[in-house]
């Protein structure tokens, strides 16, 4: 038997790690299409501030793949042939298999506005990317980053750390938009302000260009309020787009991503999808959609890989959930955190300290689950959210403590699931 | 033969003896607030709760931590945070269904219980009884982790 998997990220090697504990004696590849170890690009903000060395950004030591003998390709696949089971590599040659994962991932994309592809525009998605920001991020250079969503939030801190002079242009009315709400992402916003970042929302990059000051580097980033901002560097977060080009005419059905089954499996037999890739299932909404998260990428990476081994496993479906550090302003949204309509929902809003709680509650017979949440200024015991969202533990009196004090969640977990059995 | 802490909810006094201890064993000083073991409080019934992480087998922390800093001591089962890979992403703090798994500020790292190498100051601290270091198979842990399991679907499929 021969699994090939196509992709070297989380979802790749998770996924590669559990079909060799599953499948023994199968013959496994990794395949990965980028000149670097497998690596983790969660670890690219820490490389950027000298936390950790390119050797810290990688998902396993060098030894690993041989001791597990998984195969370890760096090649780049440029077609599946669904018919005769093979992959077509671009140096020309092929590689039959008889399971494939496609664990491609995503790509950053940019809005194509004039100056999108001066060489010093760059995204941050992978090593190579950070090595040209490392060495353009100098201190007291003019860095504009277009787009405060995930990823601008998680390379701002680092930014920041590097002491260049920061601006971040985000076209939506707030920063993160699509973790926090008014509330949060306001607070956000202050918080970056204070930390001498300048927060530009509500506003477009319209273009850049390139004035040529006496160093040469220096270009003028235009905004659609009227005003420019000086730039050495500009950086684009302006979001992903799932890697699926190379499956024209595999016959694989994509939509946003790739299409699959409760088993992880794509519209072609022995063709499975995992990660930011995968349009799996939501298990808030029940709905199937590109989630893009780690945790979600390497739950699809162990049970596509259980099923590809002949386990016959259901995904249940992941909740979508972030964590951010922002300068050192710690965030976090679960499942439903904008609420559903008629569910309860509690917060503790405290601007001054920058602390936020919202707990969002279903409706009717799930009138005391817990359906979301987003919070600002926490670290504490905040796993617990997911677990009492996933496991949609009926809080029952429960509920209604948390509703007057809604930082009692741990609280409300122990005493609503097996620990306090035998005192209750 | 593998040991866990047992914790008796029942024999808890909300003494916090174990919080002092634990800080003290992990940073050297009496801070109860960094402590990896926490006593919760049920002012409702009066009563204490103590818990840390229960060591799962297929521990949701060990795999979503994206650089590997997360790995089984193999004598103690524990899983353990190596401090010198972990580049503080939280990723594991949001991952970990049982809210075990904390960001510390002050190092920039994530800290969990790691069964202090099989010798819990917790257990050693505690004048009631309610946290013990036994047999695995006598603690109850077992079925505790089963309940969790079985209530999270992503948890389904121990391979």
């Amino acid at each position: 038997m021969r699994h090939i998997i196509i992709g070297a990220g989380p979802s790749g090697v998770v996924a590669a790690e559990t079909l060799r504990k599953a499948d023994p004696a199968a013959e496994i590849y990794l395949i990965g299409d980028e000149p670097e170890p497998p690596y983790s690009r969660m670890a690219i903000p820490y490389f950027l501030v000298k936390k950790v060395t390119e050797e810290g950004t990688y998902l396993r030591n060098a030894s690993h793949y041989a001791e597990q003998e998984i195969a370890y390709i760096s090649q780049h696949v440029s077609s599946v042939d669904t018919q005769a089971k093979q992959l077509g590599l671009a140096d020309g040659s092929s590689l039959p298999y008889d399971k494939l994962l496609i664990a491609t991932g995503s790509y950053p994309v940019a809005p194509p506005i004039p100056g999108i592809d001066l060489p010093n525009v760059h995204s941050c998605w992978t090593l190579e990317d950070a090595r040209q920001i490392a060495s353009l991020a100098h201190e007291g250079a003019n860095v504009v980053l277009m787009g405060a969503g995930f990823i601008g939030c998680i390379i701002l801190e680092s930014l920041k750390m590097r002491g260049v002079n920061l601006s971040v242009v985000e076209m939506g009315d707030r920063m993160v938009p699509r973790m926090m709400d008014e509330k949060a992402g306001g607070l956000l916003k202050k918080w970056c302000i204070e930390k001498g970042v300048n927060v530009l929302t509500s506003t477009k990059i319209t273009a850049i260009t390139e004035v040529g000051d006496e160093d040469g580097s220096g270009m003028s980033v235009a905004l659609d309020n009227g005003d420019s901002l000086p730039a050495d560097l500009v950086i684009t977060a302006t979001g992903v787009k799932s890697n699926i080009a190379f499956l024209e005419g595999s016959g694989i059905e994509t939509k946003d991503g790739i299409v699959v089954d409760d088993y992880l499996q794509t519209s072609v037999a022995d063709v499975y999808a995992s990660g930011d890739v995968a349009q799996g299932k939501d298990l808030s909404t029940g709905e199937y959609h590109v989630q893009a998260i780690q945790p979600t990428a390497v739950d699809h990476g162990r049970i596509a890989a259980l099923n590809m081994a002949g386990k016959q496993v259901k995904h249940h479906g992941n909740i979508n959930m972030n964590v951010l550090d922002t300068l050192g302003l710690i965030s976090h949204s679960f499942g439903l955190w904008m609420g559903v309509d008629g569910g309860d929902s509690v917060e503790i809003y405290n601007p001054d300290l920058y602390k936020y709680l919202n707990l969002r509650f279903g409706v009717d017979d799930q009138a005391d689950i817990l359906v979301g949440a987003s919070t600002l200024g926490m670290t504490q015991h905040i796993g617990v959210i997911r677990g009492l969202i996933e496991s949609k533990t009926h809080l029952k009196d429960w509920k209604a403590h948390l509703m007057q004090d809604p930082t009692r969640i741990m609280e409300a977990y122990l005493a609503s699931t097996q620990v306090l059995d035998n005192i209750v | 033969m593998q040991k866990s802490l047992h914790l008796d909810p029942a024999k808890c006094t909300g003494c916090l003896q174990c919080e002092l201890a634990c800080s003290y064993e992990k940073l050297g000083e009496f801070n109860p607030s960094r402590s990896l073991i926490r006593v919760f409080t049920f002012h409702f019934e009066g009563r204490f709760a103590p818990y840390t992480c229960t060591q799962c087998d297929e521990a949701w922390c060990q795999r979503a931590c994206p650089v590997d800093a997360i790995t089984m001591d193999l004598a103690t089962g524990a899983k353990v945070v190596n401090d010198d890979k972990c580049v503080g992403c939280k990723v594991c703090t949001i991952s970990c269904p049982f809210g075990t798994v904390n960001y510390v500020q002050e190092t920039g790292k994530v800290a969990k219980c790691d069964l202090c190498g099989g010798d819990p100051e917790c257990a050693k601290s505690c004048p009631t009884g309610a946290i013990t270091f036994i047999d695995a198979n006598l603690t109850g842990y077992e079925r505790m982790q089963a309940y969790a399991e079985k209530s999270l679907p992503s948890a389904e499929a121990s391979a």
